[in-house]
């Protein structure tokens, strides 16, 4: 008898079917992934395991754990099934957690809700599994509240909160997605490693962290299993077409062509630029510091690095968005300067930017054509309409989307459409840089590949520069011809696509590629290569930045500052690189 | 925390000052004197009442003489009541307000509360269309006639409860002026409360705290009631500080002599330091429990504390 045995799980709101007929095992002490795209009805399914669907869902189907029926059990039955039994981690633990309790009281609650303990001995548990999940000094971080912990220490407390109670099911919904890449390998680890014999049900979109930490996976699609079975044999020969498209738009870290090199002339060139910010209480925040780098005609650079690192403030300051600290921008061969709105309207113009999150980038009262118009408006203002919306179908149709859409609301718009026309929105000017801050962030790994491509044919027509900022190194490794790697404001390496992925010289390069997860059962998983998460940039350690979570650190590195040095075409700001 | 709390107090005190400094230059604007009447005194008894309350003196000067005053506790002298300070009369009024007033509140929170949470919980069901539709009438119907409408029923036709304010001591007599009182704040707070309370457990947190088994009354009790109440707490500030000074509708219709009959008597008799005092110790109080609230919405939120 399975431990959860769900079989013909149909989950329906009025005439909208989220969850069509799915069936779905798992074994005690195993591993099982399921995967799909937004909306498979992934998340779904794990709510109605728990019992926790709203009140407007039609639930029919079965589902039995431990041989006893979930579907319409009552309430009392179902508390003592949650938490005690069935554990869940949850995508965001900003969010997940209580903000106005101390931690320390939330996993005590758990305990005593299942009277696993009595209130004198609760507190020396709770404290036990937070040591166990990996917060040094457990006794302090008891009493903290959630934002008083960096994001991976708080997903430590949302885990310790759901094995806590010791239960038989650990349910992973998205549990890394809000985490920077070299957390998310800390916490996969960590999964891995405290389990032990609970099952683990990990629901993911990304076919890396199946491929390295699940036995077998169900592939969701739209509501339906599309394809079932052990993990190696479905990415060896994925039989369902909706399996084969995901495996196909995976995109690796650990291999692929690198595009060519650009040899165009230098169009942008960012010369020693900072970035500062005031905190509250007069503290500075050197968000950016002294960063370099030159972009060339038709090029695509790529600036990678977690959150905090200062990717966005950079360019942000290029455009003029935020004030640049000091530095210097020359835009083919003109200063560039001042805020954005003192700037000439020809370099506004040529300069265009594509935000991450499609749905809050478009006004959504305006219609697609309106979106697409605007910026003509106020750089073509002689242009008859006629000829206005004969530039708007011509670059709609150039991203994909047919006359039709003209008339469309963003809301009528699914994600991949909704970055379509923010990018036709971006490129009606015909643009000569394009500044894509996260763009394809919050796609769909089909939909991604689509824009990926979108992007690279537009440069390939028109010789476009694109600044791609990204923390996703496989979507990196696919798209840019050049890399700057960024940590904590600084710039620590900058090199072609080719050196960065193949001979990585500065260590935390090597750790950023090496936490990212491969779509290949067959690699097996790394170890997390650096402890600890991004300093505050309010209080930056000493020396090199990167020293506390540094594998190969040694006394001069916090002490001195490692300068940007030329090592073999590369940059790098390490006094210790890598020689591979 | 400390700092937060010693924060927040040095920064009500420029309000308190502008709010008094308003106050005392409406009264002084205000056309006619405390003294003039039908008959128009000789001007030297004009100059002598004059001098005497320094109504001669320079407007600044005074401003600064009454501030001095009030540091000490001294609103200064009624002008009507000759042999009586300002201090005294609302002092010898305020404990009935303020009796009055915090039964009131604490009846109001402990109804309004539990039914709004009761409401929440229960969302889209006839009970909670049944407590906000009488919430809804709580809120319509005006104080005056409320008020009447009790006495009537109460008071005359089932002969229970007394009328007015007796004079002797009785539990009796604070009945129906708390109800009267009460009834609107328990309607608004229980809408309140309903509409946060179904806020806060639609959140993240609230779900994560289910799918631990916590159960509905643990879910309430340790994780949704606390953050629910922030708005009831914002809105209870300044509606504390007008309960307990008494509802001028609620005192003249029971016959109490609070503070809010004062203030009526005040304007009436022109008796110019009185209202000035009373719109004093008003600003006072609802500059104390804004603060009170302040302080307890960092107790509550540890992320107030570092904005």
């Amino acid at each position: 008898m399975s431990l959860l045995d769900v079989t013909g799980l149909t989950i329906r709101y009025g005439n909208n079917t989220v969850v069509d007929g799915v069936n779905l095992f798992v074994e005690r002490g195993e591993s099982v992934g399921l995967v799909g795209e937004s909306g498979s009805g992934k998340s779904q399914s794990a709510m109605a395991i728990l019992g926790l669907l709203s009140a407007g869902a039609e639930v029919s189907g079965s589902i039995e754990f431990d041989g006893r029926q979930v579907l319409g059990a009552d309430e009392r039955w179902l508390d003592t099934l949650r938490a005690r039994r069935i554990g869940i981690v949850f995508q965001d633990p900003m969010q997940a957690l209580n903000p106005y309790l101390r931690v320390g009281i939330q996993l005590r609650q758990v305990l005593l809700a299942h009277g696993l303990a009595d209130a004198r001995s609760a507190d020396a548990r709770v404290t036990e599994m937070l040591a166990r999940v990996g917060l040094p000094d457990p006794q302090r971080q008891f009493r903290a509240y959630p934002h008083e912990l960096s994001g991976g220490m708080r997903q430590r407390v949302m885990i310790a909160s759901a094995l806590i109670a010791e239960p038989d099911l650990l349910i992973a919904d998205e549990p890394t997605t809000a985490l920077d890449v070299t957390v998310q390998a800390q916490i996969l680890d960590l999964l891995e490693d405290i389990r032990d014999n609970t099952a683990l049900l990990l629901i993911t979109h990304d076919l890396g962290i199946v491929a390295g930490h699940c036995e077998h996976m169900i592939v969701l699609e739209k509501g339906r299993v599309a394809e079932a079975g052990p993990t190696t044999s479905v990415f060896a020969s994925p039989r369902h077409e909706h399996t084969q498209t995901l495996l196909s738009a995976a995109l690796r870290v650990d291999r692929g062509a690198a595009p060519e090199p650009v040899d165009g002339r230098t169009l942008l060139a960012v010369d020693e630029a900072s970035v500062r910010y005031r905190e509250r209480g007069g503290a500075a925040l050197e968000a950016v510091n002294d960063v370099s780098f030159a972009l060339r005609q038709g090029e695509t650079v790529a600036v990678v690095g977690e959150s905090g690192s200062g990717k966005s403030s950079l360019v942000r300051a290029v455009l003029g968005l935020v004030p640049m600290a000091s530095g210097k921008v020359v835009y083919a061969g003109e200063p560039l300067e001042g805020p954005v709105q003192h700037r000439a309207r020809a370099q506004r113009r040529d300069l265009q930017l594509v935000f991450q999150d499609p749905a809050s980038a478009l006004n959504p009262q305006m219609r697609v054509q309106t979106i697409v118009e605007e910026p003509l408006l106020v750089h073509e203002r002689g242009m008859p309409s006629n000829e206005r919306l004969g530039r708007v179908t011509a670059i709609l149709a150039k991203v994909g989307l047919s006359d039709a859409f003209l008339r469309r609301f963003p809301h009528e718009l699914s994600g991949g459409q909704a970055q379509r026309v923010a990018i036709a929105r971006a490129l009606v000017l015909e643009p000569r840089v394009l500044v894509c801050d996260e763009a394809v962030a919050a796609l769909d790994g089909s939909v991604r590949k689509q824009v990926l491509e979108l992007l690279r044919n537009v440069q390939d027509e028109t010789g476009l520069s694109i600044i791609f900022i990204s923390h996703d190194l496989a979507v990196v490794r696919s798209i840019s011809h050049r890399v700057l790697v960024m940590y904590a404001g600084r710039l620590v390496e900058a090199a072609s696509n080719e050196q960065i992925f193949s001979t990585p010289l500065h260590p935390y390069t090597k750790a950023l590629i090496d936490s990212v997860p491969v779509p290949d059962p067959v690699v097996a998983p790394k170890a997390a290569p650096v402890r600890g998460e991004t300093p505050s940039l309010l209080n930056p350690p000493p020396g090199c930045v990167f020293h506390p979570r540094c594998p190969r650190v040694d006394d001069t590195c916090s002490v001195e500052r490692p300068r940007l040095r030329d090592s073999g075409g590369t940059r790098v700001a390490c006094h210790y690189p890598l020689d591979n | 925390m400390l700092r937060y709390t010693l924060l927040r107090i040095l920064g009500a005190i420029p309000t308190l000052l502008l709010v008094i400094a308003l106050a005392f230059l409406m009264v002084h604007a205000a056309p006619g004197g405390p003294f003039d009447a039908e008959r128009r005194l000789p001007p030297e008894v004009e100059a002598n009442i004059a001098a005497k309350y320094h109504l001669d003196e320079p407007l600044p000067k005074q401003f600064a003489r009454y501030l001095g005053g009030l540091l000490q506790g001294d609103l200064g002298p009624s002008y009507r009541y000759r042999d009586r300070t300002v201090s005294e009369l609302i002092g010898s009024a305020f404990p009935n307000s303020l009796r009055i007033g915090a039964l009131a509140i604490l009846f109001a929170l402990l109804v309004g509360i539990s039914s709004g949470t009761y409401a929440a919980l229960r969302q889209g069901t006839l009970t909670d269309r049944f407590v906000m539709g009488l919430s809804m009438t709580g809120i319509s119907i005006p104080v005056f006639v409320i008020a009447p409408v009790l006495v009537l029923l109460f008071a005359v036709k089932l002969q229970w409860l007394p009328a007015g304010w007796t004079s002797t001591e009785s539990v009796s007599r604070y009945v129906l002026p708390v109800i009267t009182l009460a009834l609107p704040q328990i309607a608004y707070i229980a809408r309140l409360t309903r509409a946060s309370m179904i806020d806060v457990l639609g959140r993240d947190f609230v779900r994560t705290a289910r799918a631990q088994g916590l159960g509905t009354l643990r879910v309430v009790r340790v994780h949704a009631l606390k953050p629910a109440l922030l708005p009831v707490l914002s809105y209870m500030g300044p509606a504390i500080a007008g309960i307990i000074t008494g509802s001028v509708v609620v005192e003249e219709i029971f016959g109490i002599s609070g503070v809010g009959q004062q203030f009526v008597r005040g304007a009436l008799n022109r008796d110019y330091t009185l209202v000035l005092g009373v719109v004093v110790f008003y600003a006072t109080l609802i500059v104390a429990f804004n603060l009170i609230v302040d302080i307890l919405y960092a107790v509550i939120d540890p992320r107030v504390r570092y904005r």
